[in-house]
């Protein structure tokens, strides 16, 4: 089987319409027939990873390659990029403002729960430039 | 339990989703906290939560997640019911707190 590619823009500007990218490969991936655990497990993934573009970079890019025994996905911004990703990536640190909390984000569980979701996680991240968080789900 | 014995338990209002009464459910999670939702949750067909943005109609398509209880009497904006209809979520609304609407599920049969 050949692999699948998708890409989107993640809107920046708007959080009500964050999770819409992840919505279309999970629905992708139950259409293809892929295990129900391993479609809940790219969707949340990449769902945080949608939600941290919106509420840290302003959006950007995120690009989806389905191959038969795997989900790759690249989540690429311009952001303010990471400044201490070992930091970061601890359970319960968040840089994000209180308006995100109020919205049920911002409790530092977002990168700790893409890594917890998948089988490797990459950051590439240069302050001031950009970040890009790859992502691979074996099925 | 059936999604509609929930309603009857809590006194719900239903916002949407009533062909989807008959579903059956057994466990349940109470949060406002959409990321601890994600982190924790593993198969919990329902939601009790006092958020009503969008994302907690996301967080619940994400999880696989039957329902949603609004608690505290509140009610989100037609957007969110819209977005739940799309995805086939049940909606309900309850003027119950949150830690009496789990402790009434729970006492009810409803695991956690």
């Amino acid at each position: 089987m050949d692999c699948i590619r998708l890409e989107f823009e993640v809107d920046g500007e708007n959080f009500s319409s964050a999770g819409n990218a992840s919505e279309r490969v999970k629905r992708t991936l139950k259409q293809i027939g892929v295990p129900a655990a391993s479609v809940r497990r790219v969707a949340i993934a990449m769902y945080e990873g949608e939600i941290n573009m919106v509420i840290h970079a302003h959006g950007g890019r995120a690009e989806v390659e389905i191959w038969p025994d795997r989900a790759e996905i690249w989540l690429k911004d311009r952001g303010p990029g990471i400044e201490n990703i070992e930091l970061a990536m601890k359970e319960g640190y968040s840089t994000a403002s209180e308006n995100i909390r109020s919205l049920g984000f911002g409790a530092g569980m977002g990168l700790p729960n893409m890594k917890k979701y998948s089988d490797e996680m990459k950051i590439d991240s240069t302050v001031g430039v950009g970040t890009t968080v790859y992502l691979r789900v074996n099925f | 339990m059936k999604i509609r014995e929930v309603v009857k338990l809590l006194d719900a209002e239903i916002l949407c989703g009533e062909e989807h009464l008959d579903t059956e459910i057994h466990t349940a999670c109470g949060s406002d906290m959409m990321s601890d939702v994600l982190a924790y949750v593993k198969d919990q067909s329902v939601l009790l939560t006092g958020l009503l943005n969008p994302q907690v109609v996301r967080t619940a398509e994400m999880m696989d997640m039957l329902c949603i209880v609004f608690v505290r009497g509140k009610r989100p904006e037609s957007a969110v019911i819209e977005l739940a209809k799309e995805k086939g979520i049940v909606l309900l609304s309850t003027e119950k707190r949150l830690f009496v609407a789990c402790g009434i599920l729970y006492t009810n049969g409803l695991g956690g």
